[in-house]
């Protein structure tokens, strides 16, 4: 299993069915395995943020335990259109 | 005010060990430290229920010994929120592996409000920003020091 940011992006994508996903690889930042995420999928509509970030630990499930620290960001295609216009 | 708060966000998530200024740690923070002995599911649900607002950190709210756990006590400062309980699961290896069987959640830090699970770091600073945390404290009988920020400015 590869723990690369490219790796989780696709498996995020799939997974989630997602519009748009960014992966950042935080390590550098941090004391142990690290990353950054943003996922923007219709899977997360009329959702509350905990549910959301839990589909995410969900798809993760199996590198999880392998990462040191998470940061979520999960937002709905009209969250994500609408942050894009500011 | 995005902006503004966006800044914050970052300034709260920057690394900083032993930031915590003086008085931070008020009369009502309990910071209850290794004499939680064992960690199962009875004896985290007591300690989630025994006070409104509770955190699981990695250090204490004097000294966070990690940069997601300082930014849950300094949102929880910025709020006026004086009176929770924290815990250090670095004391506790048990503690520490227990609370996230008992959430279902992997990391640490964890926020506990009236004995649900809100969820870590990235989940509180989101309510922060969005105004849900106002709104949940409120419901809890809390009111946040940043309602009386506002209104300091609206009356001018």
């Amino acid at each position: 299993m590869e723990l690369s940011a490219q790796y989780l992006r696709e498996k995020l994508q799939r997974d989630l069915e997602a519009y748009h996903v960014e992966v950042e690889d935080t390590t550098p930042n941090r004391c142990a395995s690290s990353f950054r995420v943003l996922v923007v999928s219709a899977k997360f509509e009329g959702k509350p943020l905990l549910q959301r970030h839990r589909l995410v630990n969900a798809c993760l499930a199996e590198e999880l335990p392998h990462i040191h620290a998470l940061e979520q960001k999960t937002l709905t295609p009209e969250q994500w259109a609408h942050e894009q216009q500011k | 005010m995005s902006g503004s708060l966006g800044r914050a966000a970052t300034a709260l998530l920057r690394w900083g060990r032993g930031v915590a200024s003086g008085g931070l740690r008020g009369p009502g923070v309990r910071a209850a430290g290794s004499g939680a002995g064992g960690a199962s599911a009875e004896r985290l649900d007591a300690l989630v229920k025994k006070d409104k607002v509770v955190v699981f950190l990695k250090g204490t709210p004097e000294q966070p010994q990690c940069g997601f756990s300082n930014a849950v006590v300094q949102i929880l400062r910025l709020h006026g929120v004086r009176d929770y309980a924290a815990y250090n699961v670095l004391d506790d290896p048990q503690l520490r592996q227990g609370v996230k069987d008992y959430s279902n959640w992997p990391t640490i830090p964890q926020v506990y409000l009236n004995g649900e699970f809100v969820g870590g770091c990235d989940i509180l600073l989101q309510m922060h920003q969005n105004g849900d945390l106002v709104e949940e404290l409120k419901k809890l009988g809390i009111r946040s020091a940043l309602l009386d920020e506002t209104e300091g400015q609206d009356s001018k």
